[in-house]
């Protein structure tokens, strides 16, 4: 060290400590995040305990048939003499509806990621964006109003189908109820990938299309299929749509124009019709109970499949 | 210069302008064909604008305006009938970071024959031919001819540019473009590529950026000085280091700005 000048005394600085109380309260933070973090667990295990409360008694009756239950079309609830609970086709016309729903909605949702994320120019990407937004907005109930009367009306009025509520119907509302979360979740998922992958494509000679094909799908895959399978969770789960649209027959469908039930939209309309703790209610339950492992079950593929890829 | 040596590149009255700044003022600059030509100077300078000019890649952000010429192979690449695909297919370019796609070694080399196949499908023993080849050239194939199908970005650094250079090879470029291709590597890395470069010199016309004098001053045959979006000064790289024609690049070799 050089001399200090004799002019003026040096002043040497201490580092400070932390005040005690600036200490705890950052723990005090620490804690309280941490407590959030650990709610989610909590709430879902909650959620699944009360509503297998009320579907247990039925569950454990001797006289319950699993076999009948799970793979029986019959769903006779408040017969007379012969009661019966067979979810067979509500579970068929809730896969029925999911499938058709993403059969509209994969293809439009990551074309239009695609585009909003690609072609777009700067000022038409914002208004999209916002216009999509908009549209997951819309509650469902809305959408469900749309079902029976502007799209059942034009369901008839094209295929000469005798009811416009049906399966074609509910698919096609919960299709656009589903693209909107495909798209933004699809186009985070494009936007992710690193430009240098474009530019070294496109300075190779590619052309944008054979750029998307070969460089951003493989790259954006993983994002892209979370998309899909969020928008296949928003369709499993949605209830008052279906509800209102797909006409409410428990039966197989054999086309897209046959009336169909879902497992929700069943809920739904009977719960409030069967008497707290009768087996009717129980078996409601149950029937959420099986909801919730179906959900439970494309949630879990969809994150081994995510996975399985990642480490390919 | 002793040799008779073709022209490869020849700018003529090459102004750029991003938005309203003007990045490169007045270029006419005539490129050799067969060597390495390194581009100098301060950043800022206009020397990566000026190489990412030579396969209008810099094209991609829109806002840029060019006027003048850029004669290359015989046309010049502003004509209207140019086809930016056939432009990029004869000159590639090697990147700042490396910058391998987001799949397989082997189809990283082969993604150029594969987007360039003009009737069918190429054949599989044609590509694997192309993988041995481009790999071997590069000083790759030893190492990797065992994880061909192992994910390109999981490489080391090194690997992964030699893999950028590589993957030009099968397209049979005439020029490639290197914007500071060692600037994310460690000196090993760094004399790979350039030991790299020096096999390749002769059969390709290499342009090089580089930040590093020293590196421009050991690996090429001519230099090109820049500053402020204008060229100062090119010609043999040890003529421009040991006497420099103008004070400007004679301070700048010095080390006086920078």
């Amino acid at each position: 060290m050089t001399a200090i000048p004799a002019s003026g005394e040096r002043v040497r600085t201490r580092l400070p400590g932390r005040k005690p109380l600036v200490i705890l309260g950052e723990r005090a933070l620490e804690i309280l995040i941490r407590l959030s973090g650990f709610s989610a667990i909590f709430f879902v295990l909650a959620i699944f305990f009360f509503v297998f409360r009320e579907a247990a008694p039925v569950l454990f009756d001797a006289e319950f048939d699993a076999k009948e239950f799970l793979f029986s079309t019959e769903w006779y609830p408040t017969s007379e003499r012969n009661v019966r609970y067979g979810t067979w086709a509500l579970t068929f016309g809730s896969v029925a509806v999911t499938a058709l729903a993403m059969v509209i909605a994969v293809p439009f949702g990551l074309g239009a990621a695609i585009y909003i994320s690609e072609f777009s120019g700067k000022k038409q990407k914002e208004i999209l964006k916002i216009v999509i937004e908009l549209l997951a907005a819309i509650p469902s109930v809305v959408w469900g109003f749309i079902g029976l009367t502007v799209m059942s009306k034009l369901i008839v009025d094209l295929t000469g189908a005798p009811v416009g509520v049906n399966l074609l119907n509910g698919g096609i509302i919960l299709a656009l109820m589903s693209i909107p979360i495909i798209v933004s979740i699809g186009e985070d998922a494009l936007k992710a990938v690193p430009d240098s992958f474009r530019e070294a494509a496109e300075a190779l000679g590619a052309t944008k299309l054979q750029m998307i094909r070969r460089v951003l799908l493989p790259a954006a895959r993983n994002g892209l299929l979370a998309a899909v399978l969020l928008g296949v969770g928003r369709a499993v789960g949605e209830t008052m749509a279906v509800l209102m649209a797909t006409g409410h027959a428990v039966r197989i469908p054999h086309g897209p124009l046959d009336s169909v039930r879902t497992l929700t939209a069943n809920i739904a309309a009977e719960l409030g019709e069967a008497a707290a703790g009768s087996p009717h209610y129980r078996v409601l339950f149950l029937t959420g109970v099986l909801l919730f492992v179906i959900t439970f079950v494309v949630n879990l593929t969809a994150d081994m499949a995510i996975r399985g890829l990642r480490r390919k | 210069m002793s040799e008779m040596h073709h022209i490869a590149i020849s700018t003529r009255a090459l102004d750029l302008w991003y938005g309203s700044f003007q990045a490169l003022r007045n270029i006419n600059v005539s490129i050799k064909d067969g060597i390495i030509t390194s581009l100098i100077g301060p950043s800022g300078c206009g020397k990566t604008t000026l190489l990412r000019c030579f396969n209008r890649v810099n094209e991609r952000y829109g806002n840029v305006r060019t006027s003048g010429t850029i004669e290359l192979l015989g046309k010049n690449i502003y004509d209207p009938d140019i086809s930016l695909i056939e432009l990029r297919k004869s000159v590639g370019m090697v990147f700042q970071r490396p910058n391998p796609l987001p799949i397989s070694v082997y189809e990283n080399v082969v993604f150029g024959l594969r987007i360039h196949a003009t009737d069918g499908k190429p054949h599989r023993d044609e590509l694997d031919a192309a993988v041995e080849k481009s790999l071997t050239e590069v000083g790759l194939w030893k190492d990797l001819k065992d994880r061909l199908h192992d994910r390109a970005v999981g490489l080391q650094l090194e690997q992964q540019q030699k893999l950028c250079i590589a993957r030009l090879l099968p397209l049979k470029p005439e020029i490639i473009l290197m914007d500071e291709p060692c600037s994310a590597l460690d000196v090993e890395g760094t004399r790979g590529i350039e030991e790299l470069m020096f096999a390749l010199k002769g059969r390709y016309t290499i342009v090089i950026v580089t930040h590093n004098m020293a590196q421009a001053r050991r690996a090429s045959d001519e230099c090109i000085f820049m500053l402020l979006g204008e060229l100062i000064e090119h010609t043999r790289t040890g003529d421009l280091f040991l006497n420099p024609k103008n004070p400007k690049t004679a301070e700048y070799i010095e080390g006086r700005y920078g």
